[in-house]
């Protein structure tokens, strides 16, 4: 044993109970996978896949999920720069609420949605009535529970990056003569934009995966409501095959995001 | 010809008060000069229309700017103040012919024109070849260059220069200072430069004002500052005695003075430096271990607080500092004769160009 302490031979050698935990915990993701994957049925795989039920299926998945990221682009970011940048009463409270979904059961908020948007809800009874949209079992109601879940992420990810831009250079840039607007756009989204690309990715990512909320506000109707993780869940009950070969769908679509983005984006996650 | 006013009362949350007045007249070079942590920073922000006054007067001739009074504020993007910032601020993601063009596309001048006019003020700033770059691959000069067209593209009413040279080495900033006091002499609305280091003052300005802890406490022409300094931060600033002489073997001699040098090996041009408070009066020939001791006579006394600041006449006219209690214990009056000495280690060296 050598007397002066060896950093690299510290780094090269972690104790043994955090190798044997470490490498428990990884199981707990690899095992899942492998089981998976034992159990795919190879051979009859594109004849699975090919059902109205998967192809529907991934379609409102791919749609809603997309839509529900394009929403919290468009809604969240005004509210991320509200809570980064201004200084009103009640500012932690306003908070506190967008962050809600992110702790909340998502079967709570579709329970929620239910209430206020549904066909006799707060405000879904009077818009049926006005206009004859009715939200619940529709695939608007689906975008509706995915966006309400989702959104927390990129409002979260983009408010922390608001506040740790030096807004010095916003400055700079008013003093040359551009416009609030212009600031935003030409300056400030530019110098946030890995952090706003990661925002994307988690909503995106999250957004893809919902089920619960959808579930409870939007319902589970084949071909209008019923999302990849509904399906699985449905063929769980009946039909093993299919829901393995959605299941293996959503696990490659998934990795496939992430290496397509691994250095670039999630490196700031 | 117009003339940058600028009343600027700030009070700042932390109990801090910025209250400074000063007039910046077209065509000249104003110098705002203080120690860190003044307010000088503060002074740029209200200028720039970056932070509202609490009080006082900002206004470009007839135009005003910031009145609270009059509740009249004109936000930045319409004061056309061109500003170099301390650390430039260059947007990291535009190429450097983006940054410059910046001004004229937030203007809506079409992009194609404002790449042109861009690249002919980055030719003119010797920045050519560097078009394409982003600003965290240039250099400290470059990018302060860069800086400096990015705010004289936009032909700016007023040219506002917050500590320019102070993030560069040595060697740039003896570079660009040339380069930057020939785009002020050319620029001919209200020129203030706000910096900490005298010597950029001196330089370049053609008015002082002296900033310390959020007062103006001096103005006046670079030699009104030197020869009249009202406070000690501004003595400081202006008093430290300087001697340019020849030195053999770390002895360089003056006025018929050999003056003795801590380092034996120095030789060549020399300038030396003395801080005023590093010199002793004595009214005997004083036994010690000085090496540097001559015979003087007290020319003036300045009062400068509790210090009183001395000038000596030949052989080698200096400015000493002593306390209030020396003067009066010693009986200094003009004319006293008296013996000065002068330690070789408290004697600063480098070689004069």
């Amino acid at each position: 044993m050598s007397i002066t302490p060896d950093r690299r031979r510290h780094t090269a050698r972690p104790p043994a109970a955090l190798v044997v935990l470490g490498c428990l915990g990884l199981a707990l993701f690899v095992v899942p996978l492998v089981g998976l994957l034992g159990r795919v049925p190879w051979s009859d795989l594109p004849a699975l896949l090919a059902t109205d039920v998967v192809t529907d299926a991934l379609r409102l998945s791919l749609v809603a999920s997309l839509a529900a990221t394009a929403i919290s682009f468009v809604l969240g970011l005004p509210l991320a720069w509200i809570l980064a940048r201004t200084v009103f009463p009640g500012r932690r409270l306003v908070r506190g609420v967008v962050m809600l979904p992110l702790v909340l059961p998502p079967v709570v908020g579709g329970a929620a949605l239910l209430f206020a948007l549904g066909r006799r809800g707060l405000i879904g009874g009077p818009l049926a009535e006005a206009t004859g949209l009715v939200l619940p079992f529709s695939i608007w109601g689906v975008i509706l529970a995915t966006t309400f879940v989702a959104m927390p992420f990129l409002v979260i990810t983009v408010e922390g990056a608001l506040r740790n831009l030096d807004g010095r250079h916003e400055g700079a840039a008013s003093t040359l003569g551009a416009s609030r607007w212009t600031v935003l756009r030409r300056v400030t989204l530019p110098m946030i934009a890995p952090s706003l690309a990661s925002g994307l990715l988690l909503t995106w990512a999250r957004a893809f995966g919902e089920f619960g909320a959808t579930v409870t506000f939007a319902g589970n109707l084949q071909g209008r409501t019923q999302t990849m993780p509904l399906a699985v869940f449905v063929a769980l009950e009946s039909d093993r095959d299919t829901a393995v070969a959605i299941s293996l769908v959503m696990v490659l679509v998934s990795l496939g995001v992430l290496v397509a983005l691994r250095d670039r984006w999630t490196r700031s996650l | 010809m117009s003339t940058l006013e600028a009343k600027v009362v700030v009070r700042r949350p932390d109990g801090f008060t910025l209250e400074v007045d000063l007039d910046a007249p077209a065509g000249t070079t104003t110098a705002l000069l203080g120690p860190n942590g003044a307010g000088k920073s503060t002074v740029v922000s209200a200028i720039a229309g970056l932070l509202p006054i609490d009080d006082g007067r900002i206004a470009l001739d007839g135009t005003v700017w910031d009145v609270p009074r009059e509740g009249v504020y004109i936000p930045a993007e319409r004061r056309g103040v061109g500003v170099v910032f301390q650390d430039y601020l260059l947007f990291p993601r535009m190429t450097v012919v983006e940054n410059v063009a910046f001004g004229l596309r937030a203007r809506g001048v079409p992009r194609v024109d404002a790449s042109k006019k861009a690249e002919e003020w980055l030719v003119r700033l010797g920045l050519e070849g560097l078009e394409g770059r982003y600003p965290g691959e240039l250099s400290g000069g470059q990018a302060q260059r860069v800086a400096l067209a990015r705010a004289l593209v936009i032909e700016p009413e007023v040219l506002l220069l917050d500590e320019p040279l102070s993030a560069l080495d040595v060697s740039t900033r003896a570079e660009l200072q040339g380069a930057l006091a020939e785009h002020l002499e050319a620029f001919r609305g209200p020129r203030l430069l706000i910096t900490h280091d005298p010597a950029e003052a001196f330089l370049f300005a053609d008015t002082i004002y002296v900033i310390e802890d959020g007062r103006l406490t001096h103005s006046g022409t670079a030699d009104d500052i030197r020869l009249s300094p009202k406070t000690r931060y501004a003595a400081d600033l202006a008093g430290v005695n300087l001697v340019r002489g020849t030195a053999i073997s770390g002895v360089v001699e003056v006025g018929g003075l050999k003056l003795h040098l801590a380092d034996p090996m120095v030789t060549g041009e020399v300038l030396a430096t003395i801080e005023p408070a590093a010199i002793s009066i004595h009214l005997v020939f004083p036994e010690g271990s000085p090496r540097n001791v001559w015979q003087t006579r007290i020319e003036r006394l300045e009062p400068l607080g509790s210090r009183i600041r001395l000038r000596l006449g030949g052989p080698l006219p200096l400015i000493a500092e002593v306390t209030e209690a020396a003067t009066s214990a010693l009986g200094l009056v003009a004319g006293t004769d008296v013996w000065v000495s002068v330690k070789a280690t408290e004697i600063g060296v480098q070689p004069a160009r």
